[in-house]
């Protein structure tokens, strides 16, 4: 199944993935420097980033830079925002159905 | 009536946990029934212009509730809710689900917990949500935005023939 993007930034090693190359596009050989980590865990969490559509390759000669896909975070923030909307309608509905509910008492 | 009802909305995202607080002018008991109740779930439980409609509901521990949320145009969005606690006009947690018309749901969903409180005649309403998916709430407003296009085509052909009249 593909990962979801709240498991995508849940992972506080991918947040800080991120937040680095949000500032600068990076390879995954300076991503395994940067966090003294093995290839092999700087690809898991690449395919993951990958897979939520939050980062993008782009192949620059014989290398492979990881640039931060803002898009994809702006659309997760439009969902939040919707949902809290949407709870906010709901709730102000509620507010009449109890006010009716009090007056019938 | 209190005007300044509190409503709190904070999300973490590290955590996957969306925290929503809500104050309300009412005492406990109405405000229990109102989150507990279909018929009274069924007058508020969806945003507007959606509405709710509740097919069944067993508001027992391991008892479901399966509703439908309905766009006015008539496409429905089929939700499966299991409580899996229940502690009288104080908490009860459910596991929500979207699922289809024939009551398969999908395979992940989300865990609910509401907290209720009661203070001077004014009920406050602690949720908590984990693991909700932006996925899931893409694909569900996806089907109201087919729905709605539907509608609006609709409304055109409409017009245009009320034209040529």
């Amino acid at each position: 199944m593909k990962p979801d993007i709240f498991q995508a930034i849940a992972d506080p090693t991918r947040r800080a993935i991120l937040t680095l190359i949000a500032i600068q596009a990076l390879t995954p050989n300076a991503m395994a420097e940067k966090f003294d980590m093995t290839r092999q865990a700087v690809s898991k969490h690449i395919k993951v980033l990958q897979e939520c559509d939050l980062i993008k390759p782009e192949p620059s000669g014989r290398e492979i830079y990881y640039h931060f896909n803002a898009k994809k975070m702006q659309e997760f923030d439009h969902w939040l925002a919707q949902f809290r909307e949407s709870w906010k309608t709901q709730f102000n509905q509620l507010d009449k159905v109890l006010s009716t509910l009090k007056q019938q008492k | 009536m209190k005007n300044d009802l509190l409503f709190d909305f904070n999300v973490d995202k590290a955590a996957k946990t969306v925290y929503i607080t809500r104050e309300f002018d009412a005492g406990i008991d109405l405000v229990w029934n109102a989150f507990t109740k279909a018929e009274i779930l069924d007058q508020w439980a969806a945003p507007a212009p959606m509405r709710s409609k509740t097919k069944y509901m067993d508001f027992t521990v391991g008892g479901k509730r399966f509703y439908a949320m309905i766009s006015p145009d008539g496409v429905e969005k089929w939700v499966f809710q299991k409580y899996t606690s229940i502690t009288p006009k104080t908490n009860f947690k459910l596991y929500n689900s979207f699922a289809d018309k024939d009551e398969n749901p999908e395979p992940v969903g989300s865990e609910w917990d509401y907290n209720f409180s009661e203070e001077d005649g004014i009920t406050k309403v602690y949720i908590t949500i984990y693991n909700e998916s932006l996925e899931r709430m893409q694909s569900i407003m996806e089907g109201f935005r087919i729905g709605f296009t539907m509608m609006l085509k609709n409304l055109d052909e409409l017009f245009a023939a009320s034209k040529q009249n």
